[in-house]
């Protein structure tokens, strides 16, 4: 199960992640963070304190966007992950291409 | 030796079933988190791409999961009768290039291969086997 909800906090979009992602439902995703980018968005943070788990369907969608972010000058950051979760980006090594903070008092107090 | 045994079908909608069915067979191991939440995603991630590579999410196609834990290692041994697919020969993308072209996919292989200890592949008279090992110090 999978529930996402963007929420705008001028001058962030904040997309809450609530449940598990895996091949089956990363579209929503997807979706999601197309949504955000056509709405405008100039700072995306991804809330992950309640996602669960991430399967590779997932982490493909943030690679997916890594690029547009770079180029259209958005600031993309990713926070509340549990360890677990974490541990997987860290795996892959997207921990150094993606800005991943403990929490959100922290990407503000950064920002 | 203790085997646990699921059956899915080629949807990706089973993923759930086998997860719960995973923390199921591992939950009684006392694995540290990472390693249980790892094993998980290294299994999710070869059934998942069998269900949409090889199989392109047919529900009538199935996939058999055994799970063996003997002698200090889990052996995951996943069978299906699609087209095989052997990880072994696949050459995982680099990081670069899935972000330069925008990729969704190549990242299921790199973590399996990651989190796994060993990984073997047969194919016999139309049966896939994909073996997957991870070993535990006692």
């Amino acid at each position: 199960m999978l529930s996402l909800e963007i929420i705008e906090e001028n001058p962030h979009h904040i997309l809450k992640l609530n449940g598990e992602i895996d091949a089956s439902n990363s579209v929503e995703l997807d979706e999601s963070m197309r949504k955000m980018i056509d709405d405008g968005a100039q700072s995306i943070l991804v809330d992950g304190t309640h996602l669960h788990y991430i399967s590779s369907a997932g982490l493909g969608v943030f690679m997916s966007y890594l690029e547009d972010f770079q180029e259209e000058g958005i600031r993309f950051i990713i926070y509340g992950l549990s360890p677990s979760v974490w541990e997987v980006f860290k795996i892959l090594g997207l921990d150094q291409l993606i800005s991943i903070k403990p929490d959100k008092e922290t990407v503000i107090k950064e920002i | 030796m203790i085997t646990h045994r699921l059956q899915i079908t080629c949807q990706t909608t089973a993923l759930a079933e086998l997860r719960a069915f995973l923390d199921k067979v591992l939950d009684p191991l006392h694995l540290s988190q990472q390693d249980h939440h790892q094993l998980k995603l290294a299994v999710e991630e070869v059934c998942a791409n069998l269900i949409i590579h090889s199989h392109q999410c047919n529900e009538h196609d199935l996939i058999q999961l055994t799970v063996k834990n003997a002698k200090g290692q889990l052996i995951f041994e996943i069978q299906d009768e699609g087209e095989a697919f052997n990880m072994l020969d696949y050459k995982a993308p680099d990081l670069k290039n899935v972000i330069a072209q925008k990729r969704k996919g190549g990242l299921g292989i790199i973590l399996v291969k990651k989190i796994m200890d060993e990984i073997q592949f047969e194919s016999k008279s139309g049966t896939n086997t994909c073996r997957l090992i991870k070993r535990f110090s006692s």
